[in-house]
């Protein structure tokens, strides 16, 4: 794998008002990594998620996509790049008066100059590859909670996004229906280039994927690791090690 | 933009097998070409299909998309598709989202289209919504019945919330609409009583207009658009967020303690605002007859005095209550009715005015007539 740099993040701090939820971000992205964020609940993993997507601002600090400086970048360049990451949400987000086709197929049709037949074309390819072939003409209130966030997945693959932003994937699933969303978006990564960033707390999942990750901790409001899953668990600091094995060292 | 073309060439190689060379690059970038003109050449004679895509720079799920719709005909001709040409990432893309059998779909029926099939199971879904909508009425009795016993479960908190942001945040609205109504009731009546000479009577019209009947129903029709809205969509969003689930779960009745507070909060204040509404006609009427029709301002109060019956006050009492109790009954009715979606909260919202109004207009008819027969 090329150790190409995708996303540059330096001195990054974010926060609502007086409130810094983290400070000192300093991370690297390699192209076509799967990159795990973890941490525990509230320790902003969310917000980190949002600053990189372009959802809020941070604080302090720099978000660079391939050397393009995000946040300082005009309205139209901004847009640009926001167009090259595909976002999951955490509870899918779908837009709820659309079909899933329709959900799928609006970025399509809004970007690209494809015709009519083979936006529809692409759509069905993306649901069959989320296992939602013949789901089209439902609507998201119809589907259950695991069909929402793999039809969520569509939607964020519609235009072959260079970084796909996932926040929380197996939130909610059962292990098997996580597993298969973790080979997926293996798959999708080994197959298409895609890099990938996941918010996640899902052990199993986090040891599964990630190929680099780093640890944001609640109480010092800062990263406390960083590396490759594995060697956070077998190194790492104790706090990380303590989060990866469920309280098992403390 | 010499590298952004897509080549594609599909050539016979011996008797029955078809090569399909793709090269250049393919993305959705750009535009792309339709599966449709490789179709024909999946004739009968074809038995094998193979890939070369040597000459292949770029590509996306555009090409995927293009192959995968090839893969589709072929398996449908019964023609022997080779992919082991392709990229190996495409191969295993094409491979799952092919493998993945077409799930059985439960049946979508998207109903009847005829004009006659529409009115007919608009008809039929009106009729099955009455049950829902007696048993409603229902469940909000038997909460009184809780009420008047002491053991309603819910917040005074609720109740004083509910009551300030129907009364007091209402005033603005019901002042500047039952001001201008008053105006138009009193310019109405000065055109018609200058025929007979009667002008001073614009006193009596507007007095009794305005508390009877008009200042009701006025407040009526602004709270529920202001208030049977609101309560809609907030009851639908917790409708959607499991919100009132989580209340059945623990044993409460979401009515007792979501819709009974806001039934009371609007019974105890329609009632007044209706009596603030009539009011302020009164002064609208007086305005209009002080400066433009020459009646003294001693003359039209007496007048109004003399007009105005314990009676009159009684009816747009009762009328504000009863039109209170309806738009509270809709806006929760339909916000408990609510799916479970956003498109949902904004029909629900729709319907609890429609609905309100609906009500209020009926109501308003009936105790009309009935008032009338009794000569109330």
């Amino acid at each position: 794998m090329s150790t190409t740099t995708h996303i540059e993040v330096r001195d990054l701090a974010m926060g609502y008002g007086d409130f810094v939820v983290q400070r000192g971000l300093d991370f690297v992205v390699n192209k076509g990594d799967i990159f795990v964020v973890m941490g525990g609940n509230g320790c902003g993993k969310t917000t980190l998620m949002r600053a990189l997507v372009g959802l809020q601002r941070p604080l302090t600090g720099t978000v660079r996509f391939s050397g393009e400086d995000f946040w300082s970048a005009a309205d139209e360049d901004r847009d640009q790049l926001k167009r090259r990451m595909g976002i999951l949400f955490q509870g899918g987000a779908l837009w709820s008066s659309l079909t899933l086709a329709e959900n799928v197929a609006l970025p399509l049709a809004e970007y690209t100059a494809l015709t009519k037949a083979q936006v529809d074309e692409i759509v069905a390819f993306k649901l069959a590859l989320v296992g939602l072939a013949g789901f089209e003409e439902f609507y998201p209130a119809e589907l259950s909670g695991g069909m929402k966030k793999r039809a969520g997945l569509a939607r964020a693959m519609a235009l072959d996004p260079e970084i796909l932003v996932i926040d929380e994937p197996s939130s909610g699933l059962d292990p098997l229906t996580a597993r298969h969303l973790d080979e997926l978006i293996v798959e999708l990564r080994d197959s298409l280039g895609t890099t990938v960033v996941v918010v996640t707390h899902d052990l199993a999942s986090i040891l599964a994927i990630g190929d680099n990750s780093i640890f944001l901790d609640a109480d010092t409001h800062t990263m406390i690791a960083t590396g490759h899953p594995r060697d956070a668990l077998q190194h790492g600091d104790p706090k990380v090690r303590h989060f990866l094995t469920r309280g098992g060292t403390a | 933009m010499d590298k952004a073309a897509w080549q594609l060439d599909a050539r016979l190689a011996g008797a029955d097998e078809l090569v399909i060379a793709l090269g250049g690059r393919w993305c959705m970038a750009a535009t792309l070409p339709s599966p449709d003109s490789v179709a024909p050449r999946l004739a009968a004679d074809v038995r094998r299909v193979r890939f070369d895509a040597t000459g292949l720079t770029d590509w996306d799920t555009g090409l995927l998309s293009f192959l995968g719709s090839i893969l589709k005909t072929c398996a449908a001709r019964g023609i022997a598709a080779d992919t082991t040409g392709l990229p190996p990432g495409a191969q295993r893309l094409l491979a799952m989202a092919l493998t993945v059998p077409e799930q059985r779909v439960p049946g979508r029926n998207n109903g009847p289209t005829g004009i006659c099939a529409q009115v007919g199971t608009a008809l039929i879904e009106f009729v099955r919504g009455m049950p829902a909508m007696l048993a409603f009425l229902g469940e909000i009795t038997q909460s009184l019945g809780r009420l008047a016993t002491g053991r309603a479960r819910f917040r005074m908190r609720d109740l004083w919330l509910e009551i300030e942001e129907v009364g007091p945040r209402a005033l603005p609205i019901v002042s500047v609409i039952s001001f201008l109504v008053g105006l138009i009731l009193a310019y109405l009546g000065a055109d018609q009583l200058k025929m007979v000479g009667a002008q001073i009577f614009i006193a009596d019209l507007v007095a009794i207009g305005m508390v009877r009947e008009v200042g009701a129903l006025m407040t009526g029709i602004i709270i529920a658009g202001r208030t049977g809205a609101s309560f809609a969509a907030q009851l639908g969003t917790m409708q959607v967020n499991e919100e009132i689930d989580a209340f059945r779960t623990l044993g409460i009745a979401p009515v007792d303690f979501l819709v009974l507070p806001r039934i009371l909060a609007l019974m105890l204040m329609v009632p007044l605002l209706t009596l603030y509404a009539g009011f302020i006609g009164m002064l609208a009427g007086l305005l209009v007859s002080t400066t433009i029709f020459d009646i003294g301002v001693f003359e039209y109060y007496t007048e109004t005095l003399r007009a105005l019956e314990l009676k009159h006050f009684l009816v747009g009492l009762a009328k504000g209550s009863v039109y209170g109790a309806m738009i509270a009954f809709a806006g929760c009715l339909r916000g408990m009715q609510c799916g479970r979606s956003a498109a949902a909260v904004g029909h629900a919202a729709t319907s609890a005015v429609v609905t309100a109004i609906l009500l209020i207009t009926i109501a308003a008819s009936v105790m009309t007539i009935v008032f009338y027969q009794l000569g109330i």
